[in-house]
């Protein structure tokens, strides 16, 4: 009591912080330990689950990594490269390919993953990963089945070139899809039905060409 | 609890009183509301009766309730929360389901004026405290249109209308683009003439701007509404919009289709002259009507909704206190300003 | 600096410590502290429940450290430290929580780590841990804990059942049910917000009115 009333010496303010912040450290480090493996298993579960509901009818699937314009199975971890999954069926034979694509909504980036079908040249589903869009009115893009039922069979036909797609992936006012590469828009989240257009096209005419390019490295995977 | 409180002058005293109550003001504003009523009854039929009656008496009703709960004296008498609820109904759509319109009433009155404190005491213009609940609770309900002159109208009334509460309401098949819809989302304008006289689709009582002037023109006789800021507003629209119809004609549309279009008229004469909540100085007054003209204009042609009075005059009743204070008069042989913050 | 702040008996003064927080001193109903996390999150009951106990968990730990470490810190750096131990705790909860489930780390998002910045803990901690003995330090913790839930998981109750026609994510009304959007949204935190302040406020006047006509 003594000491406090003199004021206290920089030396024990020093102790004291440093011991906390040591005590504080071990905690963190302890709890860390003892969540990752448990936190590692989540994440991939999520992943895994949300591959498989974009690829209904698959049995397994294989990540690759995107490297310049070669696809590349991933062996154990990267965290920094762009995956693909390629799903497959039962009899290995490949069924479709799960895309990761990301792209500003109204509210935050929208992230997304779909599933394209090489046999069919179109999009199967989407489902969305991460949004922040209003709720009410924005999260309808992931709530609403009448804009999920765009995605059934979403027309990305790639032109002659092999380049772009035949027909970019287009966001039409509600009511007045008339095409399979067309968006029917929520009414009331015109934006957030844009920015998922926006972004599937984008991600579509980046990543399919690639994709249809290494087929025949992604039919082996499976083996 | 009768206060002249029409008799606010901004100057120092002696003051002289004009004999007007609370309760004369009210019922001439009323009075003067009632030809764009019978409009809007013979326009959208049973329907739109059906909700005006609902908001009116849910009003009345959520005041007289409160001042017994809260052990005040009662204050229905003085006819505001009679006219806060007609408004509110004529701001909204004709087939508006009359739970929701209960609701909003319930917010106008509460949240937009008692717990303030009471009329007089209130920041927001009422009734459009409680319009913006609706719009942001229920935006589909409320940007759902029917037609107007349907020719059964007066036969049936809108399976929305009747919803029971809470539920969602039946979508009629026919509904009808409100001509500022139309504009901004299809870029068709709908011909002046129609608009001047209300045979367009829109919200109960905002249609006949013919009928709205009128009464406006029978309050500003009687000296029961300050005629500058109405004609602030629409100039300072037909200003800013007819900039943008110069600038480019094919993309947004002339002023005069600005002006009778929508719930400008309504907010305009009735909503944005509250008494209450618009300032109290002359030159005030004109940079009150300018600022909402402004937002109305900015908020129709560059953002996101088709109609923007209603936030627009919310906004300018927001600035209100801030213009009052800033174009306060002088008090004689000081330097300091009648209603300063000191 | 141990002196017993209600001159109470022990046991009377305990239980005092525990239940103070619920409504009396309610953190948020009557305090007014950590109005941040209860508006934002409190848009469905399973979001307020989890930010409720993430909240009462870092309390509860921070409070007994801080009231075991009490002698060894020095008051000039007391602030400095107990958001140290505090940063620590919600370090620990955010890993918690990844573990338990992703959905409810998502849904928490950035208010999970400004669990750090929310006055109940930090006010709790330089008003009462960093001067009271361990056990009672715990139940004060536990009683604000319980107190900032309970006011959070009623906004969230109220919310969720208005805005979208459930509670915990079971649907109450059936698809025709028509959602109010605004209880979801930002501004329906605050109206609810207000309204239960009213009611708190209401409760308590009435309460102390009849508590003068009595005495």
């Amino acid at each position: 009591m003594e000491e406090r009333e003199k004021g206290t010496s920089s030396l024990v303010m020093i102790r004291t912080l440093a011991g906390i912040s040591a005590l504080s450290g071990l905690l963190i480090v302890v709890a860390v330990q003892a969540t990752t493996p448990t936190i590692k298993l989540n994440k991939a579960e999520m992943l895994k689950k949300s591959v498989f509901e974009v690829l209904p009818g698959i049995s397994s699937f294989q990540t690759f990594k995107l490297e310049d314009d070669r696809l590349i199975l991933l062996q154990g971890e990267d965290e920094k490269a762009v995956k693909l999954f390629i799903g497959y069926d039962q009899d290995h034979a490949l069924k479709g390919i799960a895309v990761e694509a990301s792209g500003q909504g109204f509210a935050d980036v929208i992230r997304v993953l779909y599933g394209y079908d090489p046999s069919k040249q179109a999009v199967i589903a989407m489902k969305v990963l991460e949004s922040k869009e209003t709720p009410g009115l924005g999260d309808k893009i992931y709530t609403d089945a009448n804009f999920a039922e765009n995605f059934k069979a979403l027309d990305v036909k790639l032109d002659s070139s092999h380049t772009h797609l035949a027909n970019p992936i287009e966001v039409v006012k509600h009511g007045e899809k008339q095409n399979p590469w067309q968006i029917d828009a929520i009414t009331g989240a015109t934006i957030s039905s844009k920015a998922v257009g926006k972004l599937l096209n984008q991600s579509a005419q980046e990543k399919l060409p690639i994709i249809v390019k290494n087929m025949d490295t992604l039919q082996g995977g499976g083996r | 609890m009768k206060s002249n409180y029409l008799s606010i002058v901004l100057r120092t005293s002696p003051h002289l009183s004009r004999g007007l109550s609370v309760e004369t003001v009210m019922r001439q504003v009323i009075y003067a509301l009632l030809p764009v009523t019978a409009m809007a009854i013979y326009t959208f039929g049973q329907s739109a009766a059906l909700l005006l009656i609902t908001t009116t008496l849910t009003c009345v009703l959520t005041e007289w309730i409160y001042t017994r709960l809260g052990r005040q004296e009662p204050t229905i008498g003085d006819w505001s929360a009679a006219l806060t609820g007609l408004l509110l109904g004529l701001t909204l759509p004709p087939a508006f389901p009359l739970w929701m319109g209960v609701i909003g009433s319930i917010v106008s009155i509460l949240v937009g004026k008692m717990i303030f404190g009471g009329l007089g005491c209130n920041i927001f213009n009422p009734a459009l405290v409680g319009r913006a609940f609706l719009q942001a609770s229920f935006p589909v309900a409320i940007t759902t249109w029917s037609e107007a002159f349907a020719p059964d109208r007066f036969q049936y009334c809108a399976s929305s209308t009747l919803a029971a509460p809470f539920l969602r309401p039946m979508v009629d098949a026919v509904s009808g683009a409100t001509p500022l819809a139309a504009m901004k989302f299809s870029h068709q304008t709908t011909i002046v003439g129609d608009l001047f006289f209300g045979l367009t689709s829109g919200s109960t009582g905002e249609t006949s701007a013919v009928l709205i002037l009128l009464g406006g023109l029978y309050l500003a006789w009687r000296h029961l509404l300050d005629w500058r800021i109405p004609l602030a507003i629409m100039l300072s629209v037909a200003l800013f919009s007819g900039i943008f119809w110069l600038a480019a004609p094919d993309r947004y549309p002339d002023p005069l289709f600005m002006l009778f279009s929508g719930g400008l008229m309504l907010g305009a004469v009735f909503m944005a002259t509250d008494m209450v909540t618009s300032p109290l100085t002359p030159l005030g007054v004109w940079i009150y009507g300018g600022l909402i003209g402004l937002l109305v204009v900015v908020i129709r042609l560059l953002g996101g909704l088709p109609e923007g009075v209603m936030y627009a005059i919310l906004l300018g009743n927001a600035f209100t206190p801030l213009i009052s204070r800033m174009t306060g008069t002088k008090v004689y042989g000081t330097n300091r300003k009648l209603l300063s913050w000191k | 600096m141990n002196e017993p702040i209600y001159s109470a008996s022990a046991k009377h003064e305990n239980f005092d410590c525990l239940v103070r927080g619920l409504w009396k001193e309610n953190p948020v109903l009557v305090s007014l502290l950590g109005c941040c996390p209860t508006l934002a999150v409190s848009n469905s009951v399973i979001n307020a429940v989890s930010m409720g106990l993430a909240t009462t968990f870092v309390l509860i730990c921070s409070s007994a450290l801080i009231s075991m470490l009490r002698r060894f810190i020095p008051k000039e750096v007391r602030i400095g430290t107990f958001i140290v131990i505090i940063a620590t705790f919600v370090t620990v909860a955010d890993y918690l929580i990844q573990a338990i489930s992703l959905e409810i780390h998502k849904a928490l998002g950035a208010f999970l780590a400004l669990i750090v910045v929310n006055c109940i803990i930090l006010g709790r901690a330089e008003a009462f841990a960093s001067k009271n003995t361990i056990a009672k330090s715990i139940l004060d913790a536990i009683g604000s804990g319980i107190g900032f839930t309970l006011a959070i998981v009623c906004m969230g109750t109220i919310r969720e059942i208005l805005g979208n026609g459930s509670f915990a994510g079971i649907d109450l009304f059936g698809p025709s049910f028509e959602p109010w959007v605004i209880m979801i949204l930002p501004c329906g935190g605050f109206f609810i917000f207000g309204t239960l302040m009213l009611g708190a406020n209401i409760v308590n006047t009435r309460q102390r009115a009849k508590a003068k006509l009595g005495a």
